[in-house]
C-alpha cells in the first residue's frame, strides 16, 4: 500500500537519510526501531511531507510520486488518506478535545458538524476520552492527550497512521494507556508505521521491522525473526545495549 | 463650607470646564482612537501575515514600511501629511488626516507585535494542521491567528491605551480633541495648574476604562482555553 524507495535528505551539509527504502503492506504494523539519531523520525517526517525530502520516491496506492518534485496539491491529496501521531500530541491548544477531533472533518472534508460531532464522540470512546469533550488540551495528562490525538487520527478514517515516537513524551506510568489504544488499533486491523522506543511493544504489535542506523535501513525483518534471528551484527548489538539496560 | 468651596474661582473654571474638555474627548479623541486603532490592526495584520508567510517583494516592502514608520516621529508624520502633501496637491481635513497617520504609525507597532505572536505559536501546531488535511490558510485562520491572538492581546492593549494619549498630538494639526479644547480653556482662564491636571484625569479615566476591558478580555480567552 505504501511504498518509498532511496529517499535522501540532508540538513546542510549533514546527510540524514541516506537512500532509505521500505514498504508496509495493508493491515500491517512496521516498527521502525534505532538509535537516537539514526534518521527514524526525518524518515517518517519526509513520508508525510513535513519535511521535503532531496530525492526518493514514493507510491501510495499505486500513484507514485517523486519526492523531489511533487507540489504542495499532490502532498495534501496524499495526506487526506493519512493521519499523523506526534510524539508531543500537537493538539490544537485554542480548540476543546471534541473539537480537536472534528476539526479535520468539519473544516477540511466539509462534513456537516452533528455528523462530524457523532464521529468524533464514537472515537474519543474508543480512546477512552468521551467524558472529557469539552476540555482544553491543557487541562488533560500527557497520555490523555496523546489519546485525543489517536482519535483526531482516526476520526478522517486514514488508511494508515504514522505514529511519531507517541510514547516518548510520555512518563513511563503513562505509556500504558496510549500503547493499549494501538494495540487495540492494530489487532482491529489498522495499518500503521510506528517509529517508536518501546521494544516490548514492537516485538508484540508489530508484524515487521525497519532497523536503522546512521541514515540507512540496517535490517529489515519480519518480527519475530527480527527479535530472535538478527541477521547484521549492528543489530545484534543493538538489541544487546537495549537488554542491557 | 462646600459653598465656600464652590465660590473659590478655581473649583469654579474646573467644574465648568470639564464639560468643555469631556465632550471634545467622548466626540473626537474616542472616535479618532477606535477608528486608527482598528485601521492600524488591519495594517498590522496583513504586514505580519506576509512576513510570516514568507511571500518574496511584499515582505521586504513590509521591513522597509516598519524601519520608515518606526524611524520618525509620530508629530514630523503628521505635519507631512497636514502641512506637507498639500503643496503637491493632495489636500486632507484634519481629522482624516490624523486617522490616516495614526493608522500608519501605529500599525507598524501593532505588526511587529502580532509577528512575534504569530512566531511564538509552536510549529507542531502547523504541522497538526496540514495532517488533519487542512491548508496553510485554514490552519491560519483557525488555529494559529487564534492562538496569535491570545499571545499578543496584552501588548496590543498596551499600543492601545498609548494612542488615546498620542491622539493629543492630533491638536497640532488643527483637530479639536481633548487637548486642544483644555489650551483654549487654559488660555482664557489663566488656570494652568489645574486644568491641565484636570485633563490629565479625563485621560486617566479613559485609560482605567481601557485597562479594566482588558482584563474582562484576558478572563475571557483564558476560559476559552487561551492559557
Amino acid at each position: 500500500m505504501l511504498e518509498v524507495h532511496d529517499i535522501h535528505k540532508s540538513f546542510g551539509a549533514r546527510e540524514v537519510l541516506k537512500g532509505v527504502s521500505l514498504s508496509v503492506d495493508k493491515g500491517s504494523v512496521v516498527a521502525i526501531l534505532g538509535p537516537s539519531g539514526s534518521g527514524k523520525t526525518t524518515l517518517l517526517r519526509c513520508i508525510n511531507f513535513l519535511e521535503k525530502a532531496d530525492g526518493g520516491s514514493l507510491t501510495f496506492d499505486g500513484e507514485r510520486l517523486d519526492l523531489a518534485r511533487m507540489t504542495r496539491a499532490d502532498a495534501a491529496r496524499i495526506r487526506r488518506k493519512t493521519a499523523f501521531v506526534f510524539q508531543s500530541y500537537n493538539l490544537f491548544r485554542n480548540k476543546t478535545v471534541l473539537q480537536n477531533v472534528t476539526e479535520g472533518l468539519v473544516v477540511a472534508r466539509r462534513m456537516p458538524k452533528a455528523q462530524a460531532d457523532a464521529v468524533a464522540v464514537q472515537m474519543l470512546e474508543k480512546v477512552g476520552m468521551a467524558d472529557r469533550c469539552g476540555q482544553y488540551p491543557h487541562q488533560l495528562s500527557g497520555g490523555q492527550q496523546q489519546r485525543v490525538a489517536i482519535a483526531r487520527a482516526l476520526a478522517t478514517s486514514p488508511e494508515i497512521i504514522y505514529f511519531d515516537e507517541p510514547t516518548s513524551a510520555l512518563d513511563p506510568e503513562l505509556t500504558g494507556e496510549v500503547l493499549d489504544v494501538m494495540r487495540q488499533l492494530a489487532a482491529e486491523g489498522m495499518t500503521m508505521l510506528v517509529v517508536t522506543h518501546e521494544m516490548a511493544f514492537a516485538r508484540e504489535v508489530s508484524s515487521h521491522v525497519v532497523f536503522m542506523e546512521d541514515g540507512v535501513v540496517v535490517e529489515s525483518a519480519p518480527s519475530a525473526d527480527f527479535f530472535e534471528r538478527p541477521g547484521q551484527e549492528r543489530t545484534r548489538a543493538f538489541l544487546r545495549r537495549i537488554a542491557g539496560r | 463650607m462646600i459653598e465656600t468651596l464652590l465660590q473659590n474661582r478655581t473649583v469654579q473654571v474646573l467644574i465648568e470646564s470639564f464639560p468643555r474638555i469631556l465632550l471634545p474627548g467622548l466626540a473626537v479623541t474616542i472616535p479618532l482612537t477606535v477608528l486608527s486603532f482598528a485601521f492600524a490592526l488591519v495594517i498590522a495584520a496583513a504586514v505580519a501575515l506576509v512576513q510570516f508567510a514568507r511571500v518574496p517583494v511584499l515582505r521586504q516592502l513590509a521591513r522597509v514600511y516598519i524601519w520608515v514608520v518606526r524611524g520618525t516621529p509620530l508629530l514630523v508624520q503628521l505635519f507631512i501629511i497636514f502641512y506637507g502633501l498639500p503643496s503637491m496637491g493632495i489636500v486632507l481635513d484634519a481629522f482624516p488626516t490624523a486617522v490616516i497617520a495614526f493608522s500608519i504609525n501605529e500599525g507598524a507597532y501593532c505588526a511587529e507585535t502580532i509577528r512575534a505572536a504569530l512566531e511564538s505559536v509552536p510549529s507542531g501546531q502547523l504541522e497538526a494542521g496540514y495532517c488533519v488535511g487542512m491548508s496553510w490558510w485554514q490552519v491560519m485562520r483557525r488555529i494559529i491567528l487564534p492562538q496569535a491572538l491570545r499571545t499578543a492581546f496584552p501588548p496590543l492593549s498596551n499600543s492601545l491605551i498609548g494612542m488615546v494619549k498620542d491622539t493629543s498630538l492630533a491638536a497640532n494639526i488643527t483637530v479639536a480633541e481633548m487637548f486642544m479644547a483644555t489650551q483654549r480653556v487654559a488660555s482664557y482662564t489663566y488656570q494652568f495648574l489645574p486644568v491641565y491636571c484636570e485633563l490629565a484625569v479625563i485621560y486617566l479615566m479613559f485609560c482605567t476604562v481601557l485597562t479594566w476591558v482588558q482584563k474582562q478580555g484576558e478572563k475571557y480567552l483564558n476560559a476559552h482555553g487561551f492559557n
